[in-house]
């Protein structure tokens, strides 16, 4: 069961990685406007040649 | 439409290397096509650096270099684009990152985030206690937990601590306060337990513990948040500005808290007054229905005093802003104000009155277990343990819960309804009236005036007279021109100011504007008067005709009668407080058949009987509009505004509703019924969920497994019994529009 020593750790670390990409788009305010968010996939503009 | 220039240095805000930041309510917004036309059309202009739309607030952010593009040109822009928009006060607007949301959201991830690894070692644990699992992995598994929840608790424990620190420190007991001391005592009986090599840990159940609540709290402050920012946008669309006259004699349009006492203000005709004053110079007519609640418009002149809140006739005013000397009504109405404030913020909320008796219980029942296992003679330590179980288990996890998750699902209901809540303990104190008060003018009318007798489309002389009163911003101008339908204005219209209009038609005089202007004859005024109880004339004259008075009046809204008859049978008593003269009052409870009803209340008369009911074990709701209605809001049990009703009001009231219909409180209150049975309904979950739970923990018999599982339960279990509300709410919401459609008439 040694191997826990390694596994637990790293299984926290990816885990925290997760939260920290949480909390880094809370901060870019990618949840300010979840209504418009929806609608702008379907923006094509920033296509070229339009 | 407005001649004069805003001074646009006071809308915006500064940011880097020359680029400036302006904030606007757009109304309009409905779909993702209107959203990128603006932004597509907002690019177009030189020097945009970036312009984005908020679908979910309807609020527009633009950042742009000053030296390339104005900020009127934008604001052009979005008109010509077919979009009203309104900058907001960056002064009013202080809070424009929701810091509170954004933190409550954090600690709800790092909570969240440490709650699932806790578990996750912690039911290995468990399994291991059952199976096999070697002392030495099971320190080592408690060790980790310690790590990650001593932080957490730490972190996403805040805003709990300083809740439960503020109540305690004002001598009180709220919520927080058993949260707090059985979040502690969890992690720190559980640091001990590790040391000793215990078999059993409560890492989890704290942390667990507090991502539930967090889940509460953020709900809760969501749901408040959508209301204040819908409300923000109607007053920026409302154009809370004054145009202040420059000794140089420039007019520029600033935010009212730029405005100062002294300061010269013009008011253009149709405009509402926007400060208390005195007129310097100009003549005109004012209709005062939102501070007096008289329909009937007020001629004014110069040395007379307007009120914040009145709506000027066709005049232009010059007023000079007066100190606020005390003697104002607005001084005046605030006195009154924070005095009823005072009262209702004696009103206790369910919850904190549940926690007020919960508190000691469950502190008693740990305490008593401690010293009834001493006794039975167990060593002190374990006594403790099992005695902190029992604080653990009982802690108010659904009790927390219970509260906000009904008033946020029955806030997005009367949200449908077309109903916003200033305040959520609103709902609970909607459900307890049996004794409702209108105010008259512009709560069971409209705030227009509308002709009172029909019209034949075809009469010669009216069509030339709505085609006249294009010509002029007067509220009864702009009603005749409503109900004729007119569109071509007539030439060489000249002004008699606050008289009327005058032209020449076919070689003829055609005359619009007061009686006396139009020469009618006394006999024939008092007439129509009587016929017409509180009516605001306007009479015509054309050629040699004799002069033709028609009568306009507020009108009631729509659904009026069909709403207070509803009221009627569902057993509420009614009553109108009006500040309107006696005749017409009394025409308007007759329409609407309510016997009791009193004319020409002032503000302090209408507190006076407010507190009169209330005295006799009445519970009121008070629902007007007027800054005369403001202190019996803000004194009243309850409170309801419509939308077009005056700044201050809307502040002192619990809740606003949108549109031109009356429905909208007929739905708060049979919805804020079915919200206070939901809400009675989880606390007694909470109760019995305790009943069973309690003789476990006391009897030493509950593990962490057990604890982790029942809290869960109980707050899923108080979650879907809010959801319920959703269901079956459709079947009676009749007559309701969509809020958006609202707002645009609102801001109109």
């Amino acid at each position: 069961m040694d191997v826990l020593i390694y596994l637990i750790p790293i299984a926290l670390l990816l885990g925290a990685l997760g939260l920290g990409a949480f909390l880094w788009s809370l901060k870019s305010g990618q949840y300010d406007d979840l209504e418009g968010a929806k609608w702008r996939i379907l923006d094509d503009d920033d296509l070229p040649g339009k | 439409m407005t001649v004069h220039q805003r001074d646009w240095q006071a809308f915006v805000t500064p940011g880097e290397d020359g680029a400036v930041h302006m904030d606007l309510a757009v109304d309009g917004i409905t779909c993702a096509a209107c959203m990128g036309e603006i932004e597509r059309g907002l690019k177009r202009l030189p020097g945009i650096r970036t312009a984005r739309v908020n679908l979910t607030s309807q609020r527009l952010a633009v950042d742009w270099s000053q030296d390339q593009t104005g900020a009127d040109e934008i604001v052009a822009e979005l008109e010509r684009l077919g979009y009203k928009a309104h900058p907001f006060d960056p002064a009013s607007q202080k809070e424009r990152q929701d810091k509170t949301g954004k933190q409550l959201l954090r600690c709800l991830a790092v909570a969240g985030f440490a709650g699932m690894n806790i578990m996750l070692l912690s039911v290995s644990v468990w399994s291991g206690n059952a199976t096999d699992i070697t002392p030495e992995t099971r320190d080592f598994f408690h060790w980790l937990s310690a790590l990650i929840a001593m932080p957490t608790v730490a972190y996403a424990g805040r805003p709990f601590f300083r809740s439960a620190f503020n109540a305690l420190a004002a001598g009180r007991l709220n919520m927080d306060v058993p949260i707090v001391i059985g979040v502690t005592l969890a992690v720190a009986l559980s640091v001990v337990q590790t040391i000793q090599h215990q078999h059993h840990a409560y890492f989890e159940s704290a942390v667990m513990l507090l991502f539930f609540l967090l889940v509460g709290r953020y709900l809760d402050h969501n749901m408040r948040g959508r209301t204040r920012s819908f409300a923000e946008n109607i007053a920026a669309l409302k154009a809370e500005v004054a145009a202040r006259i420059h000794p140089d004699g420039a007019v520029r349009e600033v935010p009212l808290s730029k405005i100062a006492a002294g300061d010269l203000v013009l008011v253009s005709g149709g405009e509402r007054v926007p400060v208390d004053g005195v007129v310097e110079t100009g003549v005109s007519e004012i209709d005062q229905s939102l501070v007096t609640g008289e329909s009937v418009l007020a001629p004014v002149a110069p040395g007379q005093r307007v009120y914040a809140g009145t709506l000027n006739g066709a005049g232009a005013l010059q007023v000079r802003v007066q100190a606020a000397s005390g003697a104002t009504l607005l001084d005046e109405v605030n006195r009154l104000l924070e005095a009823a404030s005072q009262a209702k913020s004696k009103y206790v909320r369910i919850a904190d009155r549940a926690a007020r008796l919960y508190a000691p219980l469950v502190h008693g029942a740990a305490a008593l277990t401690f010293l009834g296992w001493l006794l039975a003679g167990l060593d002190w330590q374990p006594a403790l343990i099992i005695s902190i179980s029992v604080l653990i288990i009982t802690c108010p996890c659904a009790l927390g819960l219970a509260v906000p998750a009904v008033q946020v699902v029955a806030s997005g209901q009367l949200f449908r309804c077309g109903v916003l809540l200033n305040s959520g303990d609103a709902i609970e104190r909607l459900s307890d009236i049996d004794t409702i008060l209108f105010d008259k003018t512009g709560t069971l009318t409209l705030t227009e005036p509308d002709l009172c007798s029909s019209i034949d489309p075809d009469d010669e002389t009216l069509v030339l007279a709505g085609r006249l009163a294009l010509a002029s911003r007067h509220p009864l101008s702009a009603a005749l021109v409503k109900v004729t339908g007119a569109l071509q204005p007539l030439p060489n219209v000249s002004e008699t100011s606050g008289a009327g209009l005058e032209t020449t038609v076919a070689g003829q005089r055609l005359r619009l504007g007061s009686p006396l202007f139009c020469e009618a004859s006394v006999d024939e005024i008092e007439a129509t008067l009587e016929a017409n109880p509180g009516a605001s004339l306007l009479a015509i004259r054309f050629g040699a005709e004799p002069a033709r008075l028609l009568a306009f009046r507020q009108r009631l809204r729509p659904d009026a009668r069909a709403v207070i008859d509803q009221l009627k049978a569902r057993g509420y008593a009614l009553e109108i407080l009006s500040g309107d003269t006696r005749p017409a009052v009394a025409d308007c409870a007759a329409a609407l058949d309510i016997a009791q009803w009193q004319s020409g209340m002032k503000p302090a008369q209408k507190i006076a009987r407010l507190e009169e009911l209330q005295a006799s074990g009445r519970k009121v709701l008070m629902v007007g509009d007027g800054l005369n209605d403001a202190p019996a809001l803000a004194g009243a049990h309850v409170s309801l505004s419509p939308v077009s009703a005056v700044h201050l009001s809307q502040a002192a009231a619990d809740a606003v509703f949108l549109g031109d219909k009356l429905q909208p409180v007929a739905d708060a209150l049979r919805l804020s019924k079915r919200a206070r049975a939901a809400i009675e309904q989880n606390l007694w979950i909470s109760v019995v969920y305790n009943i069973v739970a309690v003789p476990i923990a006391v009897a030493g018999f509950v593990t962490p497994l057990m604890a982790a599982a029942a809290m869960s339960a109980s707050s899923l279990a108080v979650t879907a019994n809010a959801l319920k509300l959703r269901w079956g709410a459709g079947d009676r919401n009749s007559g309701t529009e969509a809020p958006g459609v609202s707002q645009q008439q609102a801001a109109e």
